[in-house]
């Protein structure tokens, strides 16, 4: 355990001690030594002068953070729904049979332990895992046969083969941001040309909204944190894309770092920050590496540090932080939490984050598209922005277009599209159901498919979904209520206990032992959620299930047994035990009133 | 700037920074509320004290009043949800009340009886969640914990000693104390914490004066949680 300790010790001394850091420390820690052990905790509390108990919550609340051993392979497959229909589950039980283990177990000597995760982030090059956290892609059996004796042999990670841990752009459709190509500097220089106030005003004339979700003007943001008291402003890059079904951020820091950088310094341009930070979920660190070499080549360049493009008072660099699963931290106030080295519990709103935000400090909070798109503006202007799009809806929106389709992948739309064009161009041959936004989303049938992408249609933070007539939509909503069950940060009690509700009725149903009763909880529940709850996550937690139960409902009826009640006790089967005892089975010994009436 | 609003119909007047429940409390009005208390910030967790204000649904033990708000508290629609918040709280955890040394001086049953809950309506998780007896003046009960988080938020920020915590996520979210090997024992609390007298619900229980008071004669049972609230400030 002196190891243990030590490890943490250096991870502590790393950060320089700072409590603020606490995420990226017990991060660091499990990197050395594969988990958390209880000693590694009371060091780091010790050292950063916290109590324990609050390093333990902090433990606690991570995905991918272990108080208990884990396998030194960590094998987690994605559990969406797409990745489900791509066949993860006959593999992981494959997987399993090869290492003689069972999901969510250690095997005896400790190699391995295989077990799921919430999406990935590859549902256009899935099936996917996490194996120690790096991305591995398009599994299918022969891959899985090659991992189970990889793993046997105990052979390390960085000689398995590399095509393994390919991710793939999939871009299939350029539009005004993906086509151009991007000089590093050229939208800064554009913007400092304008000055601080005049650059402030082509974001307003350009319309733009937020790509991350609630579709908030972004000017407005900008400007009320400029306009905040405080003079350590901070521009915060959302780069949690967690919502099931979502990759568009993945590609634009894979293949658009630069424009995403610029865009921060942007913002700082336009706010006056000298601090910028990017949130980067914990399943995409594979591209820290790349990240932080685009970072070096800014610094390297005058683009970011002190001067910048050798302007007095025009300071600003950005730093990574790592997130560890937990899809709240991409709401704002959860992941400002969570920056800050906490469990990553949304806050209480208002304050808001443009005058409280980081450390107290006015924050600015912007998607990692958002973000992006600012570059455009600075180069084009505002107006010519703003001639995309709808007038509502200004400009384009990447897709992250998976399931049922031809051409998985990245597509960029100006908004206002319909989604019968986009099924039509992604190669949808018989599709019945589209998830527009995630699982927090919207439930297109058939007959809507006429509706447009636009925040005054279908909003959508940026994943389509696609569902062929194969599926069952009851199936995707019940994946998607148990990924709201596991991801609920557990603050507030509709959510907390609501969501782990919802998922016993839906199994019920599931299950074939559903009663009309249940249909009713369950819709009195997604009022509940909907109504009570503190956070987007537990408002947006019902969505699917309303969305079926109105677009699909035979879906669920279907799975009834009674159209009445059906009490949780079952009357035939504690008649067994009598059954066996006089060692009968015949009609007459089963109680089955359907037949009766 | 304070001003006034209207609270299911009847005006009450609020100063600057004041929330809704707080101003409501001062013109008489009872809120129900657990995760707030009189003496410390608003937390915003249990949602008991959900209002609708102009149609939205809205925390009032955290929102700050604004002039001409029309705020709905006690109707049929709100007291419906506050009671299925509650009968949530209850199948959470393990509530056996009869068998409970808090019985009639806890705010949870008291609201169960005040909404007229009169089932559990959901289904039972019952979890598992051994007791700590190890310190000797205290014991911990965590089947009953409703992660009001008001013990943490004492021990923090009154004691100044950071003794409990809570820790995972979601419905395996539980309490923790501060010590290694998990024992209140093995931390600095003291039975004179303020964190020790300051549990709504019948966790943190002192050992000794049990059922001193016999049930029956409690706090609750001789009045309502909101006539008690509202006479005794409490
Ligand atoms: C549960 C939840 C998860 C969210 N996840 C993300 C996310 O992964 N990425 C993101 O940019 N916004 C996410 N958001 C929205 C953010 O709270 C916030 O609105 C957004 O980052 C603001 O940036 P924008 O204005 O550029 O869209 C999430 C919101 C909720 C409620
Ligand atoms: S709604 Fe869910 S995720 Fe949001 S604060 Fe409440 S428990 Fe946490
Ligand atoms: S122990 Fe009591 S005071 Fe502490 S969080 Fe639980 S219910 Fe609240
Ligand atoms: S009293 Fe307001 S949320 Fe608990
Ligand atoms: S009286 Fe039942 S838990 Fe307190």
């Amino acid at each position: 355990m002196q190891d243990a300790e030590r490890i943490a010790a250096q991870a502590v001394e790393r950060h320089r001690r700072e409590p603020s850091q606490l995420l990226q420390i017990l991060v660091e820690t499990q990197d050395g030594i594969g988990y958390l052990p209880a000693a590694a905790l009371t060091r780091i509390a010790d050292l950063l002068e916290l109590p324990r108990a609050r390093v333990e919550g902090v433990a606690g609340f991570y995905s991918f953070l272990y108080t208990e051993p884990v396998g030194r392979y960590r094998i987690l497959f994605s559990d969406n729904i797409i990745d489900r229909m791509l066949g993860t589950r006959g593999l992981m039980e494959s997987l399993c049979r090869r290492l003689e283990v069972s999901p969510g177990q250690v095997s005896p000597g400790g190699e391995v332990s295989v077990d799921v995760t919430s999406c990935t982030g590859m549902g256009d090059q899935g099936p996917a895992v996490l194996v120690n956290g790096l991305a591995v892609t398009r599994l299918d059996e022969a891959r899985v046969e090659r991992i189970a004796s990889l793993v046997r042999a105990g052979t390390p990670l960085a000689e398995w083969p590399a095509e393994y841990f390919r991710v793939d752009d999939n871009i299939r459709r350029r539009g005004s941001l993906l086509g151009d190509d991007f000089v590093p500097g050229a939208a800064l220089q554009a913007a400092m040309v304008r000055g601080r106030t005049g650059w402030l005003e082509e974001v307003r004339l350009s319309g733009l909204r937020g790509r991350g979700g609630a579709g908030f003007t972004t000017a407005v943001k900008w400007m009320a944190c400029r306009d905040a008291p405080g003079a350590d402003k901070v521009v915060v890059c959302n780069a949690d894309e967690g919502e099931p079904g979502t990759f568009k951020d993945r590609v634009l820091l894979a293949s658009q770092a630069e424009r995403v950088f610029e865009g921060m310094t942007l913002a700082a341009w336009a706010t006056g920050a000298r601090q910028g930070l990017l949130y980067l979920r914990g399943e995409y660190r594979y591209l820290l590496k790349h990240l932080r070499a685009v970072l070096a080549l800014r610094r390297a360049a005058g683009l970011l540090g002190p001067r910048i493009l050798g302007e007095a008072g025009f300071d600003f660099d950005i730093d990574i932080h790592l997130g560890a699963g937990a899809y709240v931290c991409g709401e704002e106030t959860a992941l400002l939490e969570s920056l800050e080295g906490k469990r990553g519990t949304p806050r209480i709103r208002p304050p808001f984050p443009v005058t409280h935000g980081y450390l107290g400090r006015p924050t600015v909070v912007n998607n990692v598209e958002t973000l992006a798109k600012t570059t455009l503006i600075a180069l084009q202007g505002g107006a010519a922005f703003a001639a995309t799009g709808t007038p509502q809806s200004t400009g384009t929106k990447l897709l992250s277009i998976s399931g049922d389709c031809a051409y998985p992948g990245v597509y960029e739309y100006p908004f206002g599209v319909t989604i019968a064009h986009v099924l039509e161009d992604c190669g949808a041959h018989d599709p019945q159901v589209v998830q527009v936004g995630g699982a927090s989303g919207v439930t297109i049938a058939g007959h809507e498919f006429h509706r447009r992408i636009a925040f005054e249609d279908v909003p959508t933070a940026g994943a389509f979904m696609v569902f062929d007539g194969r599926r069952d939509p009851f199936e995707m909503a019940r994946n998607f209520v148990h990924f709201f069950a596991h991801e609920s940060c557990g603050f507030c009690t509709p959510c907390r206990v609501g969501t782990a509700l919802l998922k016993g009725y839906m199994d019920k149903l599931a299950s074939g032992k559903g009663a009309k009763m249940d249909l009713a909880d369950i819709e009195w529940l997604d009022r509940l959620l909907k109504n009570a709850s503190h956070c987007g996550l537990g408002s947006s937690a019902p969505n699917p299930v309303i969305d079926t139960l109105i677009k699909f409902r035979p879906a669920y009826e279907r799975r009834l047994v009674s159209l009445d009640f059906k009490p949780a006790f079952d009357l035939d089967a504690a008649l067994e035990t009598a059954r066996r005892m006089t060692g009968r089975d015949d009609p007459g010994a089963h109680l089955d009133w359907r037949e009766e009436v | 700037m304070g001003g006034k609003f209207l609270f299911d119909g009847r005006p009450v007047p609020f100063e600057e920074g004041q929330t809704i429940l707080q101003a409501a409390r001062a013109a008489g009005h009872y809120i129900p509320h657990l995760c707030w208390h009189p003496d410390f910030p608003p937390h915003g967790s249990c949602k008991l004290c959900v209002v609708k204000v102009g149609g939205r649904h809205v925390s009032s033990c955290a929102l700050p009043a604004r002039d001409g708000m029309e705020v709905e508290s006690n109707t049929p629609e709100i007291n419906g949800e506050r009671r299925a918040l509650l009968q949530m709280l209850f199948v959470e955890g393990n509530h056996f009340c009869p068998s409970c040394e808090k019985s009639g001086n806890c705010q949870l049953q008291a609201l169960a009886y005040e909404l007229d809950m009169s089932s559990a309506r959901f289904a039972h998780f019952y979890p598992d969640r051994p007791v700590d007896a190890s310190h000797p003046d205290v014991l911990l009960d965590f089947n009953r914990c409703i992660f009001c988080e008001l013990c943490v938020r004492a021990s923090r920020d009154v004691d100044h000693k950071g003794v409990f915590a809570l820790t995972g996520r979601g419905i395996r979210k539980h309490l923790v104390v501060n010590a290694e090997s998990g024992r209140l024992a093995d931390t600095d609390f003291a039975v004179s914490d303020r964190a020790a007298d300051i549990c709504p619900v019948g966790v943190i229980l002192r050992k000794r004066v049990g059922f001193a008071v016999p049930i029956g004669e409690r706090k609750y049972d001789e009045a309502s949680i909101s006539s008690v609230a509202m006479e005794k400030g409490e």
